[in-house]
């Protein structure tokens, strides 16, 4: 039976009436209206649904929104300040790191979730992190550059930050 | 048959590659449907005729019919010009590079320019977004109307400026004069109501206007990022699964057990019984609207729970080459659509031959998988039915719904927003007219998402082929017979581009045991494949080099120009003589839709699995319009070709698909990316084709004539697996 479910999304608290089983990937589309998080498999497989919950790269696809109650949800649509783009997103623009666009959303906060925690990482640790994340286009060569480039974004913005 | 509405492009994908089957629902009538006779459509206010310089040569109903003004263009008071099309963005890039098209010719800069793409209601009919025709047939066609689109402006600008013509020129959207004298802005003409009613008159300046030539290009031939960009990067893209219509509520349709199986009985009665869900059955049809995707696929769950199915055997995987053969229309012609071609004496070839080799290859059926699955959301106002769908075929789908509900074509109108991908796997509309008889039942708009499971078993496959060559060498090792025949997969690239004094070649049809379709780079994939590596396996008889082997039989030209640049910076002599174990090279070259590729592989091979370690390509499709888009095309052919290569294949048995989701069937990910040297040669001395789909065919017999180099041992299917993975 519908609940009435508080969530975190994007940094402002929603409340949504809906069983706590459904996925988070079909609130966030159905519900929220949020529809730059997309479904891929359904099985946790290909990356597409990726999101943020409390800054980790996590599957909406396979994640029940009743257990995310209370977290951070961070979407492709919270990433950007105004028209100000995310230094992630900026990358993969600036690397053209999309053909059809489908899955962008899901590698942008894959990449964005391996930035976080490993700042400046190798190719093989970018492919590690990002191997998961299914692009049927193959653009994989512009994804690995727009992920370095990335990088480098963020560092350049770290340090621009860190002197005042 | 409504199939048969007519494709204005040429030379599209006119063999069986193309689905021909009838519509797969014939929906019962619907006494309350309330059909409403319309007049005589939209009222179109201007009339100027657009002269085309470069007319669609031949091909069926291209015609050469001067297009309204108004059916291609229109110009916004704000000065954006809006161009219409109704070609397709699938993440080919044709957005980005009819917009560049546009803009080249109507000297404008590119955020002048909009384009709407693939609505029916308003999109002169380009013909569908197949075999790589965008840029050899739609670009030109554009670049001709924007060409004379702009004469037409500059004339009108020029009595408004109380000028003669030949002193105004438009460029960047201003019309400027010779001299420091006044100027004139594409948006203040647009605003000019005496210079709108002037437009909608019959233009003076009549034919002859020529498009930009190659040297002179400022926006073609540049690198262009996709226009769309921003929008993908921040999410707000609206694919076709994204579309939302107010009052909206989502479906989901039962799914037999099996292909060809047919509904027999049903209990609609627990699913009906669930909060919100209504279900509709129409015949072998039953389908389920609920307030939540989620609550529509328990209720489907609870309608497969009581459904009882009268399943036809089916064939299995195990039997397939064997079917392929024993179902062979080998009698040929009419309509079977086998075809044969014959040179010299090839019966006498056989014995004359000094070496002769037996062969054949085989390549699996395997799934587009787009990320996007089938989608679409439907909407009926008044008797008239509205659907965004992603297919690659707008004008064919509306058809299908246009005979699945009755109705007249200007009654149903189709909208494809730019779509997650089709690599030729988007040809057909069903998740339109599900969505449609749904949203029929419901009254009221509803969106239909496939799952990945009902992708991977419900749309339509890339065929699977058989390929039985006969080859001989004569004394001094030179090819004397060439005898090729393809089962099922098709005719493409069927024809060898190597000199042989005595062939044939075959393209034979068969009863496909599957619902097969259209591919990225179709059968020219699986011809290429067998080809090339028949041609390593000649050259070892001959004992010569795979690459002079080539070249002695390869007359000069294009197809040879790519092969000797790519092995040049593969530096091939040399890698092909290293002597390391479990590293192989080999190389293979093709040509499909004009254009042309020459790709050069590395593989190690360890404990018999297969990794391409370096793939260097040479690529060449006429003159090139957007070089960053043609790099992504062609390292995303070579990257989905190396799936075709060592992962895909569709399992099937009794009607059903075993592997059908991502976690069961690899497609190439990160991991598997090779180092990727990839050139292209920019003849812009040739017209520009297209290179979305020929970047795909030589990737497979590379890599295959590499493990053969690396370990002695011959693959002959696709995907290349050695006999102890198999089971």
């Amino acid at each position: 039976m519908p609940h009435a479910l508080s969530l975190k999304v994007n940094g402002r608290v929603v409340s949504v009436g809906t069983e706590p089983e459904r996925p988070l990937l079909d609130v966030l589309r159905e519900d929220l209206g949020l529809h730059g998080t997309k479904y891929g498999c359904g099985e946790g497989q290909c990356g597409a649904c990726t999101v943020l919950i409390d800054g980790r790269a996590t599957r909406s696809c396979i994640t029940s929104v009743g257990d995310v109650s209370g977290h951070n949800v961070q979407t492709i649509e919270g990433l950007a300040d105004g028209d100000r783009l995310h230094p992630v997103q900026q990358a993969f623009l600036d690397k053209e790191g999309l053909q059809c666009g489908y899955c962008v959303p899901g590698q942008i906060l894959t990449a964005l979730d391996l930035l976080t925690r490993k700042p400046l990482p190798s190719r093989p640790e970018i492919v590690e992190a990002m191997t998961g994340n299914i692009c049927r286009c193959c653009n994989y060569r512009r994804i690995l550059e727009s992920v370095e480039h990335a990088a480098q974004l963020m560092d350049r913005a770290k340090s621009a930050g860190a002197t005042p | 048959m409504n199939h048969d509405a007519p494709l204005l492009d040429d030379g599209c994908e006119v063999e069986r590659y193309e689905l021909r089957e009838a519509v797969p629902y014939r929906f019962q009538p619907n006494r309350r449907q309330v059909v409403q006779l319309l007049g005589a459509g939209l009222v179109i206010a201007a009339t100027a005729r657009v002269a085309s310089t470069q007319p669609p040569r031949g091909g069926r109903g291209g015609g050469g019919r001067p297009e309204r003004f108004s059916e291609r263009f229109h110009i916004g008071r704000d000065g954006i010009v809006t161009v219409m099309t109704s070609k397709v963005e699938v993440g080919q890039g044709s957005r980005t590079q009819l917009t560049q098209a546009a803009a080249e010719e109507l000297r404008l800069p590119v955020e002048q320019i909009r384009l709407v793409m693939a609505d029916t209601a308003v999109c002169p009919n380009d013909g569908g977004t197949a075999g790589s025709q965008t840029t050899p047939s739609t670009v030109p066609r554009v670049r001709s109307a924007a060409a004379a689109a702009r004469e037409l402006l500059v004339g009108l600008a020029a009595a408004k400026l109380k000028l003669e013509r030949a002193r105004v020129t438009l460029d960047h959207g201003t019309f400027v004069t010779e001299l420091d004298g006044p100027q004139l802005t594409l948006a203040q003409l647009a605003s000019d109501d005496e210079l709108i009613a002037q437009l909608t008159r019959e233009p003076e300046h009549q034919g002859g206007t020529s498009v930009t030539a190659v040297a002179q290009w400022e926006v073609l031939g540049t690198e262009m990022a996709k226009v769309t960009g921003k929008e993908v990067v921040t999410g707000a893209a609206v694919f076709p699964s994204d579309v939302t219509r107010p009052g909206m509520i989502y479906v989901k349709v039962l799914r037999p057990p099996s292909f060809a199986a047919t509904l027999q009985a049903i209990d609609l009665t627990p699913a009906q019984a669930l909060d919100g869900v209504h279900v509709v059955r129409d015949g072998n049809f039953v389908g389920c609207t609920a307030k939540s995707s989620w609550q529509a696929a328990k209720a489907v769950d609870a309608l497969a729970a009581t459904a009882k199915w009268d399943a036809p055997p089916q064939p299995s995987g195990e039997s397939l080459f064997a079917l392929l053969k024993s179902t062979a229309n080998t009698a040929g012609g009419g309509r079977s659509g086998s075809r044969e071609n014959r040179w010299g004496d090839s019966t006498a070839a056989v014995a004359q031959s000094n070496k002769v080799i037996n062969t054949s290859y085989t390549v699996a059926y395997i799934q587009h998988a787009p990320m996007e699955p089938r989608a679409a959301v439907a909407e009926w106002s008044e008797g008239k039915l509205t659907v965004w769908t992603g297919t690659q075929q707008p004008s064919r789908v509306r058809e299908q719904l246009a005979e699945a509900f009755r109705l007249r074509s200007d009654q149903v109108r189709v909208i494809v927003p730019d779509t997650g991908g089709g690599f030729g796997g988007k040809h057909t509309g069903e998740a339109a007219l599900e969505a449609a008889r749904l949203a029929q039942a419901a009254g009221r708009p509803v969106s239909l998402r496939w799952t990945r499971e009902e992708e991977f078993a419900w749309a339509y496959f890339r065929p699977a082929g058989l390929i039985e060559v006969q080859a001989g060498l004569d004394a001094a090792g030179r090819l004397h017979l060439w005898d090729f025949t393809n089962y099922n997969s098709g005719g493409s690239a069927l024809e060898s581009p190597y000199r042989s004094a005595n062939g044939r070649t075959r393209f034979v049809t068969s009863t496909a045991p599957l619902r097969q379709g259209s591919y990225r780079a179709l059968a020219s994939t699986a011809n290429t494949f067998a080809r090339e590596s028949a041609m390593d396996e000649l050259a070892a008889l001959a004992n010569v080099n795979p690459l002079e082997f080539r070249l002695a039989h390869l007359p000069d030209g294009r197809l040879k120009d790519v092969l000797v640049d790519a092995a040049r910076r593969f530096n091939w002599r040399e890698a092909h003589s290293r002597q390391q174990p479990g590293r192989g090279v080999g190389l293979a070259c093709g040509t499909e839709k004009a254009s042309f590729v020459a790709t050069c592989a590395e593989v190690e091979v360890i404990e018999n699995r297969i990794r391409v370690l370096s793939v260097c390509t040479t690529f060449e499709c006429g003159a090139v319009q957007n070089p960053l888009n043609l790099r992504s095309q062609i390292d995303g052919s070579l990257v989905m070709g190396l799936g075709g290569a060592l992962f895909e294949a569709i399992e099937f048995q009794d009607g059903k698909v075993k592997n059908g989701r991502f976690s069961q069937y690899r497609v190439p990910r990160m991991e598997d990316l090779p180092e990727l040297d990839t050139a292209v040669l920019d003849r812009r001395d040739l017209p520009s084709v297209g290179a979305g789909e020929t970047p795909i065919i030589a990737i497979a017999p590379a890599i295959a004539n590499a493990v053969a180099h690396a370990t002695g041992t011959r693959l002959r299917s696709l995907p290349l697996r050695f006999p102890c993975e198999r089971g």
